[in-house]
């Protein structure tokens, strides 16, 4: 059974589709990157996996885990960098599973924090403000707080976009521990080198699919031109969609 | 001297200890709404909530006079049909919450003037409008006390998801269900303690002992809990020191206490260590690293 299915889904904002009859299935344990042009439904995708976005049509499937399990990194994060918190209690958000509403941040999850702000490299910066921090620090503290969110899927929406070689890296070693460790990751990501090198897995999105396999297969000269020739504009004066078949995109 | 100026007037005047009770349960229950307020960008918001509250008030005074226990719980629910009306729009439809809000308090305002003015008289217009803190009886102390209880249990129990819709409201959704009911809550404590204020103060200065100790505080601290402690301090300190000086000028309480408040949040923007004027324009030398 897989982490997450795809059933003939179509997502989109007022009846205009942004992804178009997408189905598939991911395994437990896939490491999965999305690819594709701006505006190819990408982010849209995700919002439907993590129940921010209804579907239009179809069945988007978690297999009995519940959406707010599943730890997501927005691309624009709608952070409030000037709210007067400090590094440690913003990434202790994480723990907000464990602990609830009202439990206690105990030794227990001191300990689990600062491990946290370890591995992303900001031991530290634990007593500074959130807006005091960098570009490429606010990044890794957002990945704290992912890891302690301890989350079975994790998605990941452009998170190297503007981040420096260094940073992306030490947090790419991070996503790479996550598939180790059997964790199911999807991440929309632009650099086709990054996924050719590090992702087994690809779905290559252009509104529709275009292609979902192996990284190799996908990435072809011939589907990265398909996907680029997308339109992109919605058709104000379509017509409602009548295909129920899904599309012959390939299951991975 | 210093006895006869800051004390004595107390022990000589029941009217003015009660005022001073008034004062310090306001502050202790106002104080920290006001600083949510202003973390969340909605002072203002507070200023027309103060206003929406206003026929609820009026029709509760319609019906049994200066009967301050029918003016609260009216006001209370003109206050909560107001907020949650435009908080349900706001997260229903594509207007955000200050259209939305803008919208239903002016409806709600021009309707308590109008109930106002067609029974009351002109010194029911000035309660009203300017409330009268010299004036509290048992049963308004009492409910005022009420009041701010309820909003110091209730915000501590809704701290944290108060705290993460603030900070980042997107992860909030994607963890958790509690933000809308953390934010409905939050709007009913900002009703609560403005109906707390409306009897002190009146409607048009009732949301100054939150918002402006929520200003001074953010230029003398710079994590959330020392900043709700100076801005209950400052709404103490200006509240009685308002008093005093009520009692020993003609001006009315109300506009004292709020014109001494005013006075300090000056002084915080000069002298605040946190992004202070004069701080900004003094820096010293800068740091090796």
């Amino acid at each position: 059974m897989g982490a997450l299915t795809l059933r003939n889904v179509t997502l989109g904002y007022d009846r205009h589709p942004a992804v178009h009859h997408l189905s598939g299935e991911v395994t437990p344990g896939a490491l999965l990157a999305v690819v594709g042009p701006n505006g190819a439904g990408k982010s849209t995708l995700f919002r439907g996996i993590v129940g921010m976005l209804k579907p239009l049509a179809g069945t988007i499937s978690l297999h009995g885990a519940n959406a707010r399990d599943v730890a997501y990194l927005p691309q624009v994060a709608d952070i409030d960098r000037s709210f007067p918190i400090s590094v440690f209690d913003f990434v202790g958000m994480g723990l907000l599973r464990r602990t609830g509403l009202f439990g206690g941040i105990g030794r227990r999850e001191r300990l689990a924090i600062e491990q946290a702000l370890q591995a992303v490299g900001l031991t530290g910066f634990e007593a500074r403000a959130i807006g005091t921090l960098s570009g490429g620090q606010m990044q890794r503290m957002l990945f704290a707080r992912l890891l302690l969110q301890d989350a079975r899927i994790i998605v990941l929406d452009e998170p190297f976009n503007a981040i420096d070689a260094k940073t992306s890296a030490d947090l790419l070693d991070l996503v790479r521990r996550w598939h180790a460790e059997g964790r199911t990751v999807l991440a929309a990501l632009h650099d086709i080198e990054l996924v050719r090198a590090t992702f087994p897995e690809t779905l290559l999105l252009a509104r529709e699919p275009v292609a979902w396999g192996d990284t190799a297969d996908v990435l072809t000269t011939d589907n990265l031109a398909t996907a680029r020739r997308m339109c992109e504009a919605f058709d104000e004066h379509a017509a409602a969609c009548i295909v129920d078949a899904p599309s012959s995109a390939r299951a991975a | 001297m210093m006895y006869d100026v800051l004390i004595a007037p107390f022990v000589e005047f029941e009217f003015m200890r009660r005022a001073l009770a008034g004062v310090l349960t306001l502050a202790l229950g106002g104080a920290p709404v006001g600083v949510f307020l202003m973390l969340r960008r909605m002072s203002l918001v507070g200023d027309a909530m103060a206003h929406a509250i206003l026929p609820g008030a009026a029709i509760g005074f319609l019906l049994s006079g200066l009967n301050l226990i029918a003016m609260t719980v009216g006001g209370l629910i003109a206050g909560f049909t107001v907020a949650i009306l435009a908080g349900l729009v706001a997260r229903m439809t594509e207007l955000k919450e200050d259209a939305s809000l803008a919208a239903f308090y002016l409806f709600s305002l021009a309707l308590g003037v109008t109930i106002v003015s067609i029974r009351g008289t002109n010194i029911d217009l000035l309660h009203v409008l300017f409330g009268n803190v010299l004036a509290l009886d048992d049963q308004t102390l009492l409910a005022i006390a009420i009041n701010a209880t309820v909003t110091m249990i209730v915000l501590a129990l809704i701290w944290r998801p108060l705290v993460m819709e603030c900070v980042d409201p997107l992860f909030l959704r994607s963890v958790s269900r509690a933000g809308a009911p953390a934010h409905l809550a939050f709007l009913a404590l900002v009703v609560i303690n403005l109906v707390n204020g409306f009897h002190a103060l009146g409607t048009l200065l009732a949301v100054g002992l939150m918002v402006l100790p929520a200003g001074i505080a953010r230029f003398w601290a710079r994590d959330i809990s020392t900043m709700m402690m100076v801005a209950v301090a400052a709404a103490i300190v200006s509240g009685y020191a308002g008093l005093v000086l009520s009692f020993f000028t003609k001006v009315p309480p109300g506009p004292a206490i709020i014109l001494v408040t005013a006075f300090v949040y000056l002084a915080s923007l000069l002298f605040g260590p946190v992004s202070g004027l004069l701080r900004q324009m003094f820096p010293g030398r800068h740091l090796e690293a």
